[in-house]
Parts: structure tokens; C-alpha cells; sequence
């Protein structure tokens, strides 16, 4: 089976270890070997995290390597330029079209901002970035989609429907992945989460491959 | 001579811990499991019975997995001294144990851990502890493998979770039978890293053998150090040595996979991995168990090879071994002069060093687009540091801290007397995020309740009046006690601030001794910080609310002054553990807001800028009102939640 690596991003908080876990679970149905290592601890308090997802008939490094990620997940807009120097030049990137601003760029002093200090690049630089490491970027509004679903929490899950759309791996697989690994009284809304992001996908977005 | 069960042994011998080897009781489930997970199941199903630990990453999770299994006793301990203690207790009563720490855990834990190899066990026990490497959550990465060699004590080391698993059990066995301790020995990118694991499914449904089976035998020769009897065992534990490398000779742990005749490389842990990836064709040793050192193998493998290559993380521990290897065949040999001491491995790391070791052409790699090189990031993109939560009980008082002054003792050259930043000795914990700006109030923190003597020692040194110790309340149980004891001894009168969230929280809120329960969930007694603190002779004990900027400071500038020691013990629960919903959250009105952004310098995540104003994260607030406190111009108020609703 073609192997496939995934980088997952995003903001401690921002559910993306159930994300990845659910990611595995998807593999692993597809009769993969699976191996998934993930940041804990102190990067979790608000934090940059990241989480590498690798299948093949046989995996040896749980990390991916620079370079060698198939998709790169990003549930933040600064992250996914953070982390997209993890994606293959035929790669994919799916990014949630959302902002959290850091605490650095938020505090800085006036003075060091006109000094040109760390602010939080616009719209245009972030996606001019992304373009450059990848002919293969799909934004998706997750964040607000999620709210108008009811639980701004299921953002996270409204973009793994947009990623499963370019894997071809049994719809039927996602959805048992994810009832398995959601409470159950979050089980509609994170289905309809999937399926929301599955059509945002399939709007107006070439596939790749 | 001790007892030796020579048919433990040989089963020892005999098990089957490589992929694919799976034995046959096992009724194959495979399950995805992290090697945390894996290492507290293994325990399990090994027969462990008593588990003791101190949290920290990246070994936290063992033993918060091990706790919800039927039927064993799990203790967070005070400190990883302590659960040493204990677990080589619950050893010599007859319990297989399995105490837990992270690597810089081993050196509270060092003096049991070096008189256990002298007095051997009883039930096996093991010591798991987790390295990070990169340091990503610890105050500095050492390299543990030394630990072994250094106290004489057998190394294990799994490279991935079905290893972690069935290596606890290894490692079981080899301490009944050598009569030793056995260090396990994970870094986090296993104790962190998910991988199969091929287990009996109905494994947590097993009974556990009873500890009773090896009850306590009097012998104070072997368990009452005493020069007399240590020097005994001094000798015992050589013997113990030249059996265990014996072992290590033909012990399945150590495999050679023989491949390609021109490359050999030797590896352990996680390396092993990168190396399997990187070098498909090459030969490999893997070491499993590295210590003692199975000399004879490495030569027979080094016999089989043109050129050595040693991979592994941090220090050169199996390359100066190999190095010193008296009848090592003329082979060229690599290691550290092209893989990297400082920090995790990883593919693109070994990659580049057998590049430079001439080992793998610049050009055709096994994965070419492994050396596209790093791309200069065309963005200046504004880092994401960890940051205390929004609502975090210990924000009001660093803000306080940041910018607390005192007057300097003595006036300057023209006669003025000139105020002065306090200074803040700090620990370890999630507060010690409060030395990052823009709070930036710490100025020291290196070890565990390593703030209360360091406090001391400054004032001592000349800083009476401009020094504050700053400790939460587990690392104030784990080692701060006796920084305060030596405070009331020698007659100082430094001021300690006990920040208290009920709670060690950064490894993820486990319990401590100030919690109330115990890791299985159980209630327990609490040992109350005031009088805790009074008992040891400390009479200025005061408890303050963690949100009142005020009153915090008020006492930190009255304490200064006072020729006694003083304990402030800022109190709130840590709001991570909280889980409530809060009704009330800030709001800013923005006709009053001027966006002088005085209180973004608090440093909330749920602060945030909005068109020449400041906004404030509903979602995310807590209504601790710390912002309000410090708007000079009246404009951030509480309101209803529903009212900030779009």
C-alpha cells in the first residue's frame, strides 16, 4: 500500500490529538501499520503542538521527516506556515481559515511592533507562504462552520472531513472511527461535522492525484 | 552465592519479544497503544502488584494508566526518593513493583537507587524512567544510560511500544533471578509515540500472583548495609555483573539482523528506528540490553563489517564501550563525530550524518528528498510559546512580582537612594512559565525546590529584603520542606511564596499531597500547607486569595521587611481542574477603553486586540477579574455570558 504521512498542527487545546487518534484508527481499518507520536507537557498550555501520523506496510520512525509529509492538517492559520516545511512538493495542505493570535505578538511593545517585532502576518503573506511549499492548499472555514453546527468545538473533526476526501479510504471507516472515539452525546454533531467538511471539500477544490 | 533459578533463566532466554515472534498465549489483539500505556499494561500483565512514581513528562502517563487496572496499588509519591523507598519495600515484602519517574527524577531518587544494587531484591522490581532528549519539558536533557553502568544496575531499553510492553516483564524476570533492580530506561519519542502492541485480550480480567508467594525472609547480611555487610555485597554485585553480561551475550534483547557485509551499525532505543529507515540494506545490532555490555557479541558483529557506525541519542555511551573493546577487529568506525550529542535523532539527523560519514552518497539516498535541505523560513512568523491559562491562579501574583521594587540598602555615589526589582528565586512547575514576558518575574529556577535554599543563600550573600522564594505546592511537598527547615535553623527571614492550586499541575494535574486523594481516586488526607509550615517553626504564615493584586502585594512588601521568615500561601484551584462553567466573563466597554493595553501585559491568552482596542475571548474567559483590577480606566467590567453572545 502507497504510504502516507501526515502532520497534524495547530494550538494546544484545539483537539488535534483526538484528530490524529481517529486519523490512526482510519489507517489501521485500512490494514496499515500505523505509528503516531505526538507533543505533551508543557507545549500543551496554549502552545505550539504538533502530531505526525505515518502508515505504510511497515513504519520504523514514528516522526515524519521534513519534506516527506503527504498532508500537513492545520487547525490555525500561523501554524500551518509554521509546519509547512514538512510537506512533500507534491503534498497537500488543508488549513483551518482561522486566526488565534499569539501572546507575543498581542504584548509586544508598541515600539517593538513599529520595529517590525513578530506580528501576526495577513491573509495574503499566509497564503503567498503556503502556495510557495505546496501546488495543493485547501482552505476551509472549519471554525465558523463549527459554530454554526452548534459546538464550536467540532472544528477539528469538520477538517478531518475535508482530509478524508483526498484518501481513499471507505467513508463508512471515518464515521465508525469517529463514533467510536467521540462521547456519545457528541456523536450527531461531530457526523454532521464530517459531512459539512466532506462538502466544503468537494465545492470547488481540484483533487490532487 | 545467591539463589539463582536456573529455569527462570532459561525462559528468560527463551522469550519471544521480537515482532513477529508474538507467543502463542497470546490471544492477538493488536492495539494501537502508547509506550506509556504499553509499559503500564506490560506491568500488569507481569504481575505487578505495587506501582509508586512522581510525575513528569515524558513518564507521567504509566502510572496514570496503571492506576485504573484492577486489583494493584498505584502511589503518586512526595518525590521520587520516596517512591524508590517504598517500591524497594513492597520488593522485599515479596510485591513485583514498578516505580516511575522521569530522567532527572533518577538523581532525587540516586542514593535508594545505588544501595538497592547492593541489597538486591526480593519481588523483581523495576525502575522505569523516561529521558527527554530536546528537552521538551524538562530543565535539561542527561542521558540515563549512565545511570546503569554507574550503580551497576541492568539496562533495558525498548524502541518501540510492543518492546515497552514486554520488556517490563523481562525485566521482571532478570531482577528475581539476578537478585538486582533492572533500570528501563524510554525516551520520550517512545514513552510519547504510539505503535502496536500484540496482547491477550482479555488481559485486565487476569489475577495477579499474589505477593505472599515471596514473603519477606530475615537477612540482615544482604538488607542492613553496614560496612561489614556492603562490602560483602560489593563483591556479590561483581559476580552478580559477570552472570548478567552472560546473559546479555546471548539474550534475544541483543539481535543482529546481518545484511549487508560493508555496513554495521550498532544502535538501541529509538535510534534503532531511524536507523531501520534510513540504512534498509545495512547490517544492525540492536541492543536491547546495553548494560552490562555484551562485549563479545559486538565483537562478533564488528567482525562481520567493514565499517562501524554507532547510532545513538545523546552521549557516546555504546561508542566509548566499543572504543575500549581490547580485541575489536581493524574496522573503521563511526559515531559521534557525525551523529549529534546534543538533542533527539530523528531520520533527517542520521541522514546527514552518514552523509558526512561518507556513508550515503549526497546525492542517492534511499529517500532523495531527504536531503532537500531545510528551507530559510521566508516569514519572521511570531513564536507560540506555552503560556499560563486564561483564569491561571498564578497570573496576578507574577504581575505583582514583575513589578514590585524595594529601595537599595545603601544610598548610590550622589546620595539617592534608587529602587530596586526584587528579585524571584523560582521552581519547577506550570508557574515557572511566569518567567516568560511579558510577565517575565523569575530571575532563577533549576531544579526541584531548589527557589527556597536559593533565596536563602542570596540573602545570606547580601540580598536580605530583595529576594523572594517562589514554589508551588507539589514541588513545595517534593523537596521545599526541608529548604524551609534550614530558613527557620539559620535564623534568616526570607520571604516564601507557596503557590497553591491543589494540584501538580503541569504534568497534566495529578495529586499531591495537598490534593485529597490519591492517583486510584480514593480519598486521602491532606497535609495542609499553614500548618505544615508553622510546624516548622515559621510563625508568619499567611493564605491569600490568588486573584486580590492588592493584597498580594501588600504582604509581599510587609514580609520584606519583617526580620522573620514569612510563608505566603497564594491559594485557588488550578482552573484546568476546575471544569466549571462560569456564568459571569469580563467584558471590555469600548467607549471607555482608550487601548493603552496596560492589561494585555498580564499576559491572558483570552485578551485580545481588536481594531486600536483590547477585546476580550469569551469562550476563554474565567471571569478572575485580573484584568479588571489592573484597567486604569475603569473600562473592563463582568457581565452576564449571554450578554456577550453575537
Amino acid at each position: 500500500m502507497k504510504p502516507l504521512n501526515f502532520v497534524l498542527v495547530g494550538v494546544g487545546g484545539q483537539g488535534i490529538l483526538l484528530a490524529s487518534d481517529v486519523l490512526c484508527q482510519v489507517g489501521l481499518a485500512a490494514g496499515y501499520d500505523v505509528k503516531k507520536t505526538d507533543v505533551h507537557g508543557m507545549a500543551q498550555r496554549g502552545g505550539s503542538v504538533v502530531s505526525h501520523v505515518r502508515m505504510a506496510d511497515q513504519v520504523f520512525s514514528p516522526m515524519v521527516a521534513l519534506g516527506e509529509a503527504d498532508y500537513l492538517l492545520a487547525f490555525e492559520k500561523l501554524e500551518a506556515c509554521r509546519w509547512a516545511q514538512f510537506l512533500r512538493p507534491d503534498g497537500c495542505a488543508v488549513v483551518n481559515d482561522e486566526v488565534i493570535p499569539t501572546l507575543a505578538a498581542l504584548t509586544a511593545s508598541p515600539k517593538r511592533r513599529k520595529a517590525g517585532g513578530p506580528a501576526y502576518p495577513d491573509d495574503d503573506t499566509i497564503v503567498a507562504d503556503l502556495e510557495a511549499h505546496t501546488g495543493c492548499l485547501l482552505m476551509v472555514p472549519a471554525g465558523r462552520m463549527a459554530v454554526e453546527l452548534g459546538n464550536p468545538r467540532v472544528a477539528n473533526v469538520v477538517l478531518l472531513g475535508a482530509l478524508s476526501t483526498f484518501l481513499d479510504i471507505p467513508v463508512e471507516s471515518w464515521r465508525k472511527a469517529l463514533e467510536e472515539r467521540v462521547p456519545a452525546r457528541f456523536r450527531d454533531v461531530n457526523l454532521r461535522a464530517f459531512e459539512a467538511g466532506r462538502e466544503s471539500a468537494s465545492d470547488d477544490q481540484p483533487l490532487p492525484f | 552465592m545467591p539463589y539463582v533459578n536456573h529455569k527462570r533463566e532459561r525462559q528468560i532466554a527463551e522469550c519471544h519479544y521480537l515482532h513477529g515472534q508474538a507467543s502463542a498465549e497470546r490471544s492477538a489483539v493488536k492495539r494501537l497503544l502508547l509506550g506509556n500505556e504499553a509499559l503500564a499494561l506490560g506491568a500488569f500483565a507481569a504481575d505487578v502488584t505495587v506501582a509508586t512514581g512522581y510525575p513528569g513528562t515524558p513518564s507521567t502517563e504509566i502510572m496514570e494508566y496503571f492506576a485504573r487496572y484492577p486489583g494493584v496499588y498505584a502511589e503518586w509519591s512526595p518525590n521520587e526518593k520516596v517512591a524508590l523507598e517504598v517500591g524497594i519495600g513492597a520488593s522485599l515484602a515479596g510485591a513485583r513493583t514498578m516505580v516511575t519517574m522521569k530522567h532527572v527524577g533518577l538523581n532525587v531518587a540516586a542514593d535508594p537507587f545505588f544501595a538497592v544494587a547492593y541489597t538486591g531484591v526480593n519481588g523483581g522490581l523495576v525502575i522505569v524512567c523516561a529521558d527527554d532528549p530536546s528537552m521538551h519539558s524538562s530543565q535539561g536533557e542527561q542521558d540515563n544510560r549512565n545511570y546503569a553502568r554507574f550503580a551497576k544496575v541492568p539496562l533495558l531499553e525498548p524502541s518501540d511500544s510492543q518492546e515497552c510492553f514486554d520488556m517490563v516483564g523481562i525485566g521482571l524476570e532478570i531482577s528475581e533471578t539476578y537478585d538486582t533492580p533492572v533500570l528501563l530506561r524510554t525516551t520520550g519519542r517512545i514513552s510519547h509515540a504510539q505503535s502496536l502492541v500484540e496482547l491477550d485480550a482479555d488481559l485486565l480480567q487476569r489475577q495477579p500472583r499474589s505477593p505472599k508467594e515471596r514473603s519477606f525472609v530475615r537477612q540482615p547480611e544482604k538488607y542492613v548495609m553496614l560496612p561489614g555487610n556492603a562490602r560483602k555485597r560489593r563483591l556479590v554485585m561483581e559476580e552478580r555483573l559477570a552472570r548478567l553480561r552472560e546473559y546479555a551475550e546471548s539474550t534475544p534483547l541483543n539481535q543482529a539482523l546481518l545484511q549487508d557485509g560493508k555496513l554495521g551499525i550498532v544502535t538501541d532505543s529509538i535510534a534503532y528506528q531511524y536507523v531501520r529507515e534510513v540504512f534498509p540494506e545495512a547490517s544492525v545490532l540492536k541492543l536491547g540490553m546495553p548494560y552490562p555490555f555484551p562485549r563479545d557479541l559486538v565483537v562478533r558483529f564488528a567482525a562481520q563489517v567493514e565499517t562501524l557506525l554507532v547510532v545513538e541519542e545523546l552521549d557516546p555511551y555504546l561508542e566509548e564501550q566499543i572504543r575500549a573493546l581490547p580485541d575489536l577487529p581493524p574496522v573503521r568506525i563511526h559515531g559521534k563525530d557525525v551523529i549529534p550529542s546534543v538533542g533527539e535523532l530523528s531520520v533527517e539527523v542520521v541522514v546527514a550524518g552518514a552523509v558526512e560519514a561518507g556513508l550515503l552518497p549526497q546525492t542517492a539516498t534511499p529517500e532523495p528528498r531527504l536531503l532537500v535541505p531545510m528551507p530559510a523560513p521566508e516569514l519572521s512568523l511570531p513564536p507560540r510559546p506555552p503560556v499560563l491559562c486564561a483564569g491561571c491562579p498564578h497570573r496576578a501574583t507574577f504581575h505583582t512580582l514583575g513589578r514590585l521594587t524595594v529601595s537599595e540598602p545603601d544610598p548610590g555615589a550622589e546620595g539617592t537612594r534608587a529602587r530596586e526589582r526584587i528579585i524571584v528565586a523560582g521552581d519547577i512547575g506550570c508557574y515557572t512559565l511566569g518567567a516568560l514576558p511579558p510577565l517575565g518575574a523569575m530571575d532563577t529556577c533549576s531544579c526541584m525546590g531548589a527557589s527556597i535554599g536559593t533565596a536563602l543563600g542570596m540573602e545570606i550573600a547580601g540580598y536580605k529584603g530583595r529576594v523572594v522564594a517562589v514554589i508551588g505546592d507539589g514541588t513545595f511537598y517534593h523537596s521545599g520542606i526541608t529548604g524551609l527547615v534550614d530558613v527557620v535553623v539559620s535564623g534568616a527571614a526570607t520571604t516564601v511564596i507557596i503557590m497553591d492550586n491543589g494540584t501538580t499541575a503541569m504534568t497534566g494535574g495529578n495529586v499531591n499531597p495537598g490534593t485529597g486523594s490519591t492517583v486510584s481516586g480514593q480519598p486521602a488526607r491532606r497535609i495542609e500547607l499553614e500548618t505544615l509550615c508553622r510546624a516548622l517553626g515559621v510563625s508568619d504564615v499567611q493564605v491569600l486569595d490568588a486573584y486580590d493584586l492588592e493584597g498580594i502585594e501588600r504582604e509581599i512588601q510587609r514580609t520584606l521587611q519583617t526580620d522573620e521568615p514569612s510563608v505566603l500561601i497564594v491559594r485557588s484551584p488550578c482552573r484546568l481542574q476546575m471544569r466549571t462553567t462560569y456564568e459571569s466573563v469580563s467584558w471590555v466597554d469600548p467607549e471607555k477603553c482608550i487601548g493603552c493595553e496596560i492589561c494585555l501585559r498580564v499576559g491572558c491568552p483570552a485578551l485580545t486586540r481588536s481594531e486600536e482596542k483590547v477585546a476580550i475571548l469569551t469562550d476563554l474567559c474565567t471571569a478572575c477579574e485580573v484584568c479588571i483590577q489592573v484597567c486604569p480606566h475603569d473600562a473592563i467590567s463582568l457581565v452576564q455570558r449571554e450578554r456577550t453572545a453575537p
